[in-house]
């Protein structure tokens, strides 16, 4: 009996690295080897054209505190904060209500929200251009009424219409489940012990939906951050975010150890949101 | 003294008559039961009273004020949710304080008032625990508490017994009756578990296919049902369909059966026999109403249950005697009951 146990705990482990073995290689090879790579770039000389001279510094991390450099994380995290906030506000009504819809809606509802999703973001990104240019119809119509014409395009406000417009249903989704898993018996029981329906909102609702909140707010602030190619079309490169950084510092700049040290920073960010996340989700959906 | 007054209420979703113009008046201070099968309308009336659902047609009272112009965060009723449905995300204490912090009421009252009803529901130590980390039984009383502690005019249990196992169940039934004889509140529990309305309440409403059938005391409503829904629905009976004649009630293939006087004659009627009303004995000339022959004995402990067929009735007749049997399956039997103990029922034609 004994003697037999080795073998079948090998056996075991060799069945789940036959099941988790692929995915797992995939991510390997396409997740940490780069991740490697760019961690390890972050602390040699930049090479001449591109790529690396493997004589170990500390300068790249130094940059990092030059105000030039900080005020464009500064200025990107600001961006993304007010797009992720917009975003809540105007995701968590409509979260609400779909999920309060009677089930055929719901459907409809769940349709229209991905629904952008199945056009290409450079299209839908260049439909905003249309949209907010000097001679466009946003400004025709402000025009008309006397307001206008107002300079939209090629603003920060632009810019965060732009990031907003992309990853709104990213914000949508998740409440959404949040809020639907959330057991109706709660809001009637807050009813009848008393509640107006605000207060069975700010208490009830809200808490109990609080990890759905925070799961939305990761995903959208994660990518918006990290976007280049908005902040380029609707705000007309006069703003630099993150993203733009890190991919002009590895393909104009030519400095790789440089932009490796952008990234990281980047992903240092968001590693540190989303333990925030995990620990605030746990906190607060502990026994829901 | 009538407290709540319901009159002609009535509720359709769609194609289903979910309530169809009931009528009943609750009494200050009683423990009501609104028994039925499911479907049966009694959580859409318990959710009308709740004030989560409004009736097509009817009137409520409360006190002889319209309750249905109150919504139902400003009602003085309370209901103890079948689920429980305690906030997961407050502990005992705060769930139970929740409805007093909606009055308003100062800190130091709330805090007097949830430390004294968690006593009495035997939770002081449970106080600041979350609902996830208690038995299902602790959960209840946590519920009961919620809802207790607001002093209602009118509490509702929905089905407050179904999710427990058996010994907190009777542990559980018994505390419910004691709190409500101490607060003195107005108890509503619906169920479909008979046993449960026949044990809590002082009176019940039997309900079926969105009526009420019959508002009796459970020893009335056991020993003289008024429809066939109620004799068939509460308790076992063996029921015997036939016309009144002045001897008893005359039943096609069985005879004239003996049937308590009272009824018109000529009339068809259901008579009803408690199992536990009928006598076995050795086949005589001239002894027993039928002749039945034993299918089966099964033995309870307390109680032995004789089902016999009975040659000319459809339906086995059940016979219920103290202790062990002393018949045998097989056995040829007289069966006999008084007349007195049996119930003759007008089927509504």
């Amino acid at each position: 009996m004994t003697a037999r146990q080795p073998a079948r705990v090998l056996g075991k482990a060799a069945g789940r690295l036959a099941t988790m073995g692929p995915g797992f290689g995939f991510l390997a090879v396409f997740l940490l080897v780069p991740l490697a790579l760019v961690l390890s770039y972050t602390v040699f000389r930049r090479g001449r054209f591109g790529g690396v001279v493997y004589e170990p510094t500390g300068e790249n991390f130094a940059r990092l505190a030059d105000p030039l450099y900080l005020d464009v994380v500064i200025g990107s995290v600001k961006l993304a904060a007010i797009t992720t906030l917009l975003a809540l506000l105007l995701g968590y009504p409509t979260a609400y209500l779909i999920a309060r819809l009677p089930a055929r809606w719901k459907v409809v509802a769940l349709v229209a929200v991905v629904l952008p999703f199945w056009t290409n973001f450079l299209i839908r990104t260049y439909a905003w251009i249309v949209l907010l240019n000097s001679e466009g119809p946003v400004n025709s119509g402000l025009e008309a009424l006397g307001l206008g014409p107002v300079e939209l395009l090629y603003t920060d406000g632009a810019i965060v219409a732009g990031l907003l417009y992309a990853y709104l249903p990213l914000m949508i989704l998740p409440l959404y489940s949040a809020v639907e898993r959330l057991d109706p018996e709660l809001r009637e029981a807050s009813a009848n012990l008393g509640a107006r329906p605000a207060r069975t909102f700010w208490s009830v609702t809200l808490p109990l939906s609080l990890p759905g909140v925070l799961t939305g707010c990761v995903f959208v602030f994660v990518p918006s951050l990290g976007n280049f190619v908005i902040p380029e079309l609707l705000g007309g490169g006069r703003r630099i975010m993150v993203g733009n950084l890190v991919r002009d510092q590895f393909l104009k700049a030519r400095d790789w150890p440089f932009g490796s040290v952008l990234a990281l920073a980047v992903v240092a960010v968001l590693v540190a949101l989303l333990f925030a996340q995990a620990w605030a989700t746990r906190r607060a959906g502990r026994g829901a | 003294m009538t407290l709540i007054s319901i009159d002609g209420v009535s509720r359709r979703f769609g194609e289903v008559t979910a309530l169809d113009s009931v009528g009943l008046d609750i009494r200050q201070g009683e423990f009501f039961a609104l028994l039925g099968p499911s479907g049966c309308g009694k959580t859409t009336l318990l959710r009308i009273l709740a004030g989560f659902e409004q009736p097509d047609t009817g009137s409520v009272l409360l006190d002889g004020a319209d309750l249905l112009a109150i919504p139902a965060h400003r009602r003085p009723v309370n209901l103890m949710f079948q689920s429980y449905a305690l906030f997961p995300h407050m502990s005992v204490e705060k769930n139970v304080a929740y409805g007093l912090e909606r009055e308003r009421l100062p800190r130091a009252e709330i805090r007097e008032r949830v430390g004294a009803v968690l006593e009495t529901v035997g939770l002081t130590a449970q106080a600041r625990r979350r609902p996830h980390e208690l038995s299902g039984g602790q959960r209840q009383r946590v519920a009961l508490a919620r809802a207790v502690v607001k002093r209602p005019r009118l509490l509702l249990l929905d089905e407050p017994l179904s999710a427990l196992d058996k010994q907190v169940r009777s542990e559980m039934q018994l505390e419910l009756k004691r709190l409500q004889h101490e607060v003195g509140i107005t108890f509503v529990v619906v169920t479909h578990d008979q046993e449960e309305a026949m044990s809590l309440a002082d009176r019940i409403a039997v309900m079926n296919g969105g009526r009420v059938e019959q508002v009796d005391a459970p020893e009335d409503l056991y020993e003289r049902p008024r429809t066939p829904f109620v004799a068939g629905f509460i308790g076992a009976n063996n029921l015997f369909t036939g016309r009144v004649t002045g001897k008893g009630l005359e039943v096609d293939g069985l005879g004239v059966l003996p049937a308590p006087a009272g009824s018109e004659q000529g009339g068809t009627a259901m008579l009803a026999v408690r199992p536990e009303r009928i006598r076995l004995g050795p086949v005589t000339a001239g002894e027993g109403v039928l002749r039945g022959r034993v299918v089966d004995v099964s033995f309870y402990g307390g109680v032995s249950h004789v089902a016999l067929s009975v040659p000319g009735h459809d339906r086995a007749v059940l016979a219920a005697t103290q202790g062990r049997a002393r018949v045998e399956a097989g056995a040829e039997v007289a069966v006999s009951w008084d007349a007195d103990d049996a119930a003759l029922v007008t089927p509504p034609l």
